[in-house]
C-alpha cells in the first residue's frame, strides 16, 4: 500500500476556500503541544493568545496599528509574488523609507513648518522604498542576478545604514546618547483618528490600499498582465507582454507600499526614529500575503490575524512568561501549513494499493 | 607578521561555517531542489550546537547536536517540496521564520553563558614553524573537515556514478525517472546532506568561532552560503575560492574598523553583504551566454504512473 500524490484534473475550489482555516487549526492544534511542551496550560495559553486581545479596545486598537504595516507591505508583495518574482527584502524596504521620510521631519524640526511636511514625509518615504527596491530588480532584469539573494541582503545594509545615522549624524543631542533622532514635531506626524487612542491615520490608508490592489487586479490591463506572467510565463510571452518591465513595476509597488509602511510606523506609533522600529514587519508580510492567498481581501483578514499574534505574544509573555519567540515559530509554522494545505488545491492523496503489474515507483 | 598571520587565522575562521553551509547546498541544488532555508538551519544548528556542547561539555556532542538539528529541519523541507509539491521558495523562507524562532526558544537558555571552544591541533615541531606553523598545523577540527567536505562532494559529484545520478536527477528530473532513478528519494538525501551541513556549519559559530551563543549569530551567513553557491557555478572548487574571499572581506572590515579610518563602523559591516550583491550581479552578468546552474533547478516534480 502506497500514499501517492496526483494532479486533480482541475483546482479544487473548496480547498481554496478552507485551506487557509484548515492551516490555521492545525498550527492551533500544533501550539498546544508546544505550550505543553514548554509546561504551560494549552488552553490558557491559546486564550491569552487569540480571545483576550479582542476583549478590550486598546488591544483591538493595537491590533489595528500592528495590521497597518503588514496589510501594506503583504500586499506589494503579493504583487510581486502574483507575477513569480521573489522580493524577499521588504523589511529593507520598509526601513529605508523610514529612514528618507524621517531625514524631512529632522530637517524640519523646530523651524515652524507648516502642514505639508507629514505629506511629503510620506511621499518620500513611498519613493525611497521604490528606489531601492528597484536595486534588485534591475539587478535582475538587467544582468540575471537572483532576486531573492540581493533583495535580502540589502535588508542588513539598510539596518546597518538606520543604526549609524541615529548613532550619528541624527542623533537627538538632548537624547542621554540614546541612539534616536528627537520626538518629531506634530506637523510631523501621522495623526491620530480618535482622540487618546493608538489608531492612526494609517489604517486608512492601508484599506485605501487594499481597494486600490482589488481594482487593479480584478479591472485593469496591468493586474491581468501581472497575474498571466505568473501563471503561464509562456502564454504571456506570446501575448507580448514584457515581462522585465512588468518585474520592475512589481517590485517598484512593492517597495513603495513597505517604504510608505515604514515612514507612517515612524511618524505614527513611534514618534521618531530609532533602531528596531520594526519586530519583523517585513518577513511577517511574506506570511500574511500567502495566508491572504494573494488576494487583497484574504491579506486584510490574514494581516489582522498575524497582528493578533504579535499582541497575543506580547500579552502571553507578560502574563504566562511564554517567550516572545514562541510567536516567530508560531508564524513559521502557519507559512508551512498554508502552503501544505494550498498544495492540495492542485494535488490530491491517493492510497495506491500494489498490483503485480504496476513499476514501484517513488513517494 | 605576527599581524598577517593573525589575519589569515582569523580568515580561515570566518570562512569556514560559509564554507561548509555552502557545499551542503551545493549538493542540494545540483540535485536541483534549492533550500532557501539555510539561515534557518544553521540557527537552529548553532543553538542547539551551543546547547549540547554546554550540556555534556563536549564539543564532538555539540557538533552532532547541531547536524542532528539541521537534518531535522531540512526533513521538514523535504516532506514539504518532495512530498506535497510545494513551491520550493516559499517553503524555504517558511524555513528560515520557523528556525530564527526556534533558535531563540532553545538558545534563550543558555545565553550568557561560555564554553571552552574547540581545541585546536598541535603538533610539536610543525606547529611551532613560524608564519605557517600555525596556519596549517594549528587550526580547529572544523576547519580540516570543511576542506576534507569540499573534496569528498568533488570525488563523489565527479567520480562516482551516485553521484552522475545525483546531478541527472539535478538537470533532467523527468529523463531520470523514465530511467528508472528514484528522483524523489536521491533529492530526499541531498537535502537531508544539506541541512546536516548547515546545522553543523551553524554548531561551528559558536563551539569554534565565539564560545557563546547569541540569538540571530548567523547574521545572514546563511543568504551568503546560498550567494556562494551562486558564485561557484555550482563547482565545489570554486566554493573554496569564493568562501575565502568572503571570510576575508569580513575580517578585513573588522581590522579596518578597528584602524579607525574615520570610517563609521556601519559602513564597514555592510560590506559584505554589499560585496554579495555585487558579486551577484558580475557572475550572473559573465554567464549571460548560458546558465550553469542544474536545469531543473527549484522547479516541482510529481511522478507520474
Amino acid at each position: 500500500m502506497q500514499l501517492v500524490l496526483e494532479k486533480r484534473a482541475e483546482r479544487s475550489t473548496t480547498i481554496a476556500l478552507v485551506s487557509p482555516l484548515i492551516a490555521i487549526g492545525l498550527t492551533i492544534v500544533t501550539m498546544s503541544i508546544l505550550f505543553a511542551i514548554l509546561g504551560k496550560n494549552p488552553i490558557l495559553a491559546l486564550g491569552v493568545y487569540f480571545i483576550d486581545p479582542l476583549t478590550d479596545s486598546y488591544s483591538l486598537q493595537e491590533i489595528a496599528v500592528k495590521a497597518t504595516p503588514l496589510v501594506m507591505i503583504g500586499i506589494g508583495l503579493s504583487l510581486c509574488y502574483l507575477a513569480n518574482v521573489w522580493n524577499i527584502g521588504a523589511e529593507g524596504q520598509f526601513l529605508i523609507g523610514a529612514v528618507a521620510g524621517s531625514w524631512l521631519a529632522v530637517k524640519t524640526q523646530g523651524t515652524g513648518a507648516g502642514y505639508w511636511v507629514m505629506p511629503a514625509m510620506l511621499l518620500l518615504g513611498a519613493v525611497a522604498g521604490a528606489l531601492y527596491a528597484l536595486i534588485p530588480a534591475i539587478c535582475k532584469v538587467r544582468f540575471g542576478a537572483s532576486e531573492i539573494l540581493t533583495s535580502l541582503m540589502l535588508v542588513y545594509v539598510a539596518d546597518l545604514f538606520l543604526d549609524y545615522l541615529v548613532r550619528g549624524p541624527w542623533r537627538d543631542p538632548a537624547g542621554f546618547n540614546f541612539p534616536t533622532t528627537a520626538e518629531f514635531d506634530p506637523v510631523a506626524t501621522v495623526p491620530v483618528l480618535i482622540e487618546g487612542g493608538r489608531l492612526h491615520l494609517g489604517a486608512i490608508i492601508a484599506l485605501l490600499v487594499v481597494a486600490a490592489a482589488t481594482v487593479l487586479l480584478g479591472k485593469t490591463i496591468k493586474g491581468f498582465e501581472i497575474r498571466v506572467v505568473g501563471a503561464a510565463p509562456r502564454a504571456a510571452r506570446f501575448g507580448g507582454f514584457n515581462s522585465d518591465q512588468l518585474i520592475l513595476l512589481t517590485f517598484a509597488m512593492s517597495g513603495a507600499l513597505a517604504g510608505l509602511a515604514g515612514i507612517i510606523e515612524v511618524a505614527g506609533p513611534v514618534g521618531h526614529l530609532q533602531p528596531g522600529i520594526s519586530p519583523g514587519y517585513g518577513f511577517t508580510a511574506i506570511i500574511v500575503a500567502f495566508l491572504g492567498r494573494l488576494n487583497p481581501i484574504g491579506i486584510l483578514i490574514a494581516g489582522l490575524f498575524l497582528a493578533l499574534t504579535f499582541i497575543g505574544g506580547e500579552q502571553a509573555q507578560i502574563a504566562m512568561k511564554i517567550p516572545l519567540d514562541v510567536t516567530k515559530v508560531f508564524q513559521g509554522i502557519l507559512l508551512f501549513y498554508v502552503l501544505a494545505c494550498d498544495s492540495l488545491i492542485l494535488y490530491r492523496f491517493r492510497l495506491i494499493f500494489p498490483s503485480p503489474k504496476v513499476s514501484s515507483g517513488t513517494a | 607578521m605576527e599581524l598577517l598571520e593573525a589575519i589569515i587565522l582569523s580568515v580561515l575562521a570566518a570562512s569556514t561555517p560559509l564554507l561548509i553551509a555552502a557545499t551542503g547546498e551545493l549538493v542540494t541544488e545540483r540535485a536541483g531542489v534549492l533550500n532557501l532555508g539555510v539561515e534557518g538551519m544553521m540557527i537552529v544548528g548553532a543553538a542547539c550546537g551551543f546547547g549540547g556542547a554546554w550540556l555534556t561539555g563536549s564539543t564532538i556532542i555539540g557538533a552532532a547536536c547541531g547536524i542532528v538539528a539541521g537534518t531535522l529541519l531540512s526533513l521538514i523541507f523535504a516532506v514539504m517540496t518532495l512530498g506535497l509539491a510545494v513551491n520550493q521558495v516559499a517553503t524555504g523562507l517558511a524555513l528560515t521564520i520557523l528556525g530564527i524562532g526556534l533558535s531563540g526558544l532553545i538558545g534563550a537558555g543558555f545565553v550568557g553563558e561560555r564554553i571552552t571552544p574547540a581545541p585546536h591541533l598541535h603538533i610539536p615541531g610543525l606547529t611551532d614553524i613560524p608564519l605557517v606553523g600555525r596556519i596549517l598545523f594549528g587550526e580547529d577540527a572544523f576547519i580540516y573537515f570543511s576542506l576534507a567536505l569540499v573534496i569528498g562532494v568533488w570525488l563523489f559529484l565527479y567520480r562516482t556514478r551516485a553521484g552522475l545520478v545525483l546531478r541527472a536527477v539535478g538537470d533532467n528530473h523527468v529523463s531520470a525517472h523514465a530511467l528508472g532513478y528514484p528522483v524523489l528519494k536521491i533529492r530526499m538525501f541531498a537535502v537531508m546532506f544539506g541541512g546536516a551541513c548547515a546545522g553543523l556549519a551553524g554548531a561551528y559559530l559558536p563551539l569554534a568561532y565565539t564560545p557563546f551563543f547569541i540569538p540571530g549569530m548567523t547574521a545572514g551567513r546563511g543568504w551568503i552560503a546560498l550567494a556562494l553557491v551562486v558564485f561557484s557555478s555550482w563547482r565545489p572548487a570554486r566554493l573554496v575560492i569564493g568562501a575565502y574571499l568572503f571570510g576575508a572581506v569580513t575580517i578585513l572590515q573588522l581590522h579596518a574598523q578597528g584602524l579607525g579610518l574615520g570610517i563609521p563602523s556601519q559602513f564597514m559591516s555592510a560590506l559584505p553583504y554589499l560585496a554579495t550583491v555585487i558579486v551577484l550581479v558580475l557572475i550572473s552578468r559573465a554567464r549571460t551566454g548560458g546558465s550553469t546552474a542544474p536545469a531543473a533547478l527549484g522547479t516541482v516534480f510529481v511522478p507520474d504512473r
